[in-house]
Parts: C-alpha cells; structure tokens; sequence
C-alpha cells in the first residue's frame, strides 16, 4: 500500500514538472524566448542563421541512444561538420538538449532543472522511441517511465527508432537546422547538390 | 607635422590599441578554427568543413551566436563581481602587447622591465579566475578556481626560475635587449635547453591547457570556473585563454627562440615580424598536439610535477648559470 501511495506521489510530482516549463509561455518552440525590445528584419535573420549554424550540445545522456550520440560526435560520422561538435559540459553554455534515452519518473525532476538552467535561444531533440512516447515501456503495467519527454519539456525535433542510427540523428540536426533558418543547409553553409530526384 | 591635430605620441598610442585589438580578436578567430580542425585530424575526421569554404567561417558563426546568447546571472550570485570577472580575465592578457617584440621597429613600447611587466599581468588572470569561480556561488565554480589559484602560483615558481636564468646571461629584463642578445649570439634555446623545456611545460599549465587543465576538467567539475557563464561572458573566458596562449608562445620566441631573426627579407626592421608570427604559431600548434595527445593528469600529480621536479631543477639550472656567468 505505502508503495503505491509512493507512485502515486510521483505521478504528481511529474505533472507539477511538466507544469513549471508548459506554463511559462515556451511551450512548443524553443524560442520561447523572452522577446527583444526592438526587432531588426535583417539582424534578426543573420541571428538565426548563426544560431543554426552553431548549436552546441549539451553533455548529457540518459541510456543507450546516448551511445549512438557519441557516435556522432567521432570519425565516420562526425558532426563537427556542421559545427554541433562542441559539446558543452555545463546547461548554460549549450544551445541543444538531446534527450538520449529514457525518462524516468526520478529523473525528470534532472532532466526539467537542466532545461530551465540552459539560456535562451534553446532547442530540445527527443532522440529515441523512449524519449518520444516511451517506447517499449509504454505498457499497461508501467509506473516509473514518463511516456514521452514533451509531457516535461517542448520538443523542437523527434528523431525515432531504437535507438537512432547516427546518421539520424544527424538528420535531426539538420532539421532543427531547418527550423530555425528556415531552409535546409542555411546560408553559410555548403549547398549540396540534390541527387536522385530525393527531396 | 608639428601642427597636426593629434600629438604623435597620442596617435602612436590609439594606433597601438587599435593594433593590438585587431590582434586580439582575429588571433582567437583563427586559433578556434584551427584547434577544432586539428583535433578533428586528430581523431581522423574533417573537423569544421559545412560553414564556408572548409569550415572557414565557423568561428565568425560561433562568435555572432554566443553574442545573440541571454546572459544569465544566478540569483545567488555576487552580481557585480560576476560580471567583472570576464573583464578581469580579458583585460591582463591584452596589456602584454605592450612590450612584445615582433620586430624591430614593431615594438609599442620597449620597457627596461618588460618580462617583469608581462610576469606581472600574467599573475593577474589567476585572480580573475579566483573572482568567477567564487562570485557564482556555485560548488564546481569554486572547486575549479581554487584548483587554479594552486596550479598557477605552483607553476609561476619554475617560469619564473626558468627566465631568469636567462635574465642573468644578458643582464637586462628588456625584450629588446634579450632578442637582440641572442641576434648577436646563440638562440638561449640552445644555451639554456633545460630552461626552456621547463618553460614549455610550465607555460601548458599556466594557460590552462591540457593535461594540465584542471580548472575546468569536465569528468570533474562540469565546466570549472565558467559553469554559470553563459553566452559572452563565456566568451571573454575563452578569448582570454588563446590570447594568453599566444603571449606564452611570443615570450618563448622572444627568450629563447631568437624572436624576430630569421632568414634575411627586405625590409628587415619590419617584416621581421614575419619570422616571430612563424615561430609563435608553431608553439600554438605543439600546445594543441599535446593537448588532443595526452589524457588530463591527476592533481596531485600536477602538484608533484611542478614541487618536485621543475622547481628544484629550474633552481639548478638557475644556479649553474649564476656560477658559470661569474667565472
């Protein structure tokens, strides 16, 4: 009975998180950003396709997709390309969460707090079915796995399967890429030719 | 040009600073980009290689994105000090300028206390450091600095030790003097080969550099120092470090690596600057190949190094060279 009192204590404690960061206006984007006092059409382009350009992990995995994110960051794949190599070992000087893996109930009270500590602009990528919808653990009989990381925090891109291949999560990046500038491979970047009638 | 608007020496010294801004930033720029693309070689992976032509543009990129970043102050942080701190940092590594040595005539201001002055203002950025690490109230903050404030009066000892030792053979703290000593004679390097390698080690830990980067070691204390900065403030941090990496580069050149001479060019008392970019970088280079060589050492070890061996042999050399200069 105590046992279930504690679950029970937590769903709770899970729904006040996911209330703290869905309240405060971010809820979708992640640029949610408190607004400027004056908004430039020019600077504020060149801004974004800067901040496309560079967006800077966050040091942080949860379970094995975080393997695949590491993956990334080494020779074959490599992400340094496009310049999203630096991962930063503290929130406040990184750009992009990338939830790598999964969830649990313990955790998103970590998972929240380093969100809210990251500064603005800031991008979240759930990578993963566990980070998505809680993947193999969505089942009846579930009670420590938050089924889904946006039921705690606005996700900008979902890169699924389990886990990822590395070039998927690349994908990922590029998309979030797309998101922010608004066209795949923003400006100072490369143009690749487009092959085979894909796109 | 007695009637000129501007008196010549306030035209030389805005000229100066302007030079020694330029200097500054584009320096940073550049070692950015080629830090990251050498690790990348390192690791067998292109590095940088999307953003411009080789990636060329992606330190520019970085740059407009950390200033575009909120600046976040902790609530439980000293503000004013928090901000000051990034200032602090930044400001000592600049002043050194002032009295290097790039060529002949490409000396803003040739001090008789020179290498005591740089010594000076090199001292400065522990406190800088020592004043970010405490004003953001934060455990791995204040961890990383007090492990700096240990590591840079440790390391200060043999750089010290090994600069004199030169100091003695040419009898001036001039960088002129010391440059143009060697110009006339032997490279020091040559003469006092165990000061210099003391230096090159001890100039690794003083800047902070891998392995010897236990201010900020990430396994340990998430980012040291600069956890809480984020965006420019972070930023000044970082510009600070690979300005101060060229200054231990440039004093190495200039003690013991010849400083400007090289192969004659025209125009000798100017492009002689050529020669000390030269050499200046190829020390940068060495410092980032060891530092994507070696894994971090522990502290204790980084303690060991400097009590134990470089200052007693640092102390040695210094006191054979003394007997030997009086003989």
């Amino acid at each position: 009975m105590a046992e279930k009192e504690q679950f029970i204590s937590l769903d709770a404690h899970v729904a006040e998180l996911a209330g703290r960061v869905h309240g405060d206006g971010g809820a979708g984007t992640g640029m949610g950003a408190p607004g400027p006092l004056m908004r430039l059409e020019l600077a504020d382009q060149i801004m974004r396709l800067c901040q496309a350009n560079s967006l800077w992990p966050m040091t942080f995995g949860l379970a094995c997709c975080a393997i695949e994110m590491m993956a990334v960051g080494m020779a074959r794949f490599d992400v340094s390309r496009y310049g999203a190599e630096v991962f930063r070992p503290s929130p406040r000087q990184s750009d992009l969460m990338i939830v790598a893996g999964t969830v649990n109930k313990k955790m998103a009270e970590a998972v929240v707090t380093l969100y809210e500590q990251m500064a603005y602009p800031k991008w979240v990528i759930a990578m993963g079915n566990c980070a998505i919808s809680g993947g193999p653990f969505a089942v009846e009989e579930n009670y420590a796995v938050v089924e889904g990381v946006d039921k705690l925090i606005p996700v900008d891109v979902y890169v699924p399967g389990c886990p990822p291949r590395p070039e998927g999560l690349i994908e990922g990046i590029l998309k979030l890429q797309e998101k922010i500038a608004g066209s795949r491979h923003p400006f100072p970047q490369n143009r690749h030719p487009k092959r085979g009638g894909l796109a | 040009m007695d009637t000129a608007f501007l008196p010549p020496e306030l035209l030389r010294m805005l000229i100066a600073a302007l030079f020694v801004v330029t200097v500054v930033f584009v320096n940073a720029l550049f070692m950015v980009y080629a830090e990251r693309k050498i690790a990348g070689h390192i690791q067998r992976r292109p590095g940088p290689y999307e953003v411009g032509w080789h990636g060329i543009l992606q330190t520019l990129v970085d740059g407009i994105k950390l200033m575009t970043k909120e600046l976040v102050i902790p609530r439980d942080a000293n503000r004013m000090l928090f901000r000051v701190a990034p200032l602090l940092a930044f400001t000592p590594v600049v002043m050194p300028f002032l009295v290097l040595p790039f060529s002949e005539n490409l000396t803003i201001i040739d001090m008789n206390i020179g290498l005591i002055f740089i010594l000076a203002m090199a001292s400065l950025n522990v406190m800088a450091i020592l004043v970010a690490g405490w004003s953001s109230n934060n455990k791995y903050g204040l961890f990383g600095a007090m492990r700096s404030v240990a590591q840079n009066i440790a390391y200060e000892i043999p750089i010290l030790l090994s600069l004199l030792s030169v100091v003695l053979i040419t009898n001036s703290f001039s960088m002129r003097t010391i440059v143009e000593a060697q110009i006339s004679g032997l490279w020091f390097c040559l003469l006092q080969p165990l000061a210099f390698i003391i230096y090159l080690i001890a100039a690794l830990a003083e800047t902070n550099r891998a392995p010897f980067d236990m201010p900020e070691a990430e396994s340990e204390l998430t980012a040291g120092f600069h956890t809480e900065y984020s965006g420019m403030g972070f930023g000044l941090f970082f510009l600070g470090e690979y300005t101060n990496m060229f200054i231990v580069s440039s004093v190495a050149v200039a003690v013991f690596l010849g400083g400007w001479s090289g192969l004659p060019l025209p125009m000798d008392a100017w492009t002689g600057a050529f020669w000390f970019l030269l050499k200046v970088y190829i020390l940068m280079f060495i410092m980032i190949w060891v530092r994507w060589t070696y894994p971090r050492v522990r502290f204790d070890q980084l303690m060991n190094l400097s009590w134990k061996y470089l200052i007693p042999f640092a102390l040695l050399n210094l006191i054979v060279t003394a007997v030997i200069v009086k003989l």
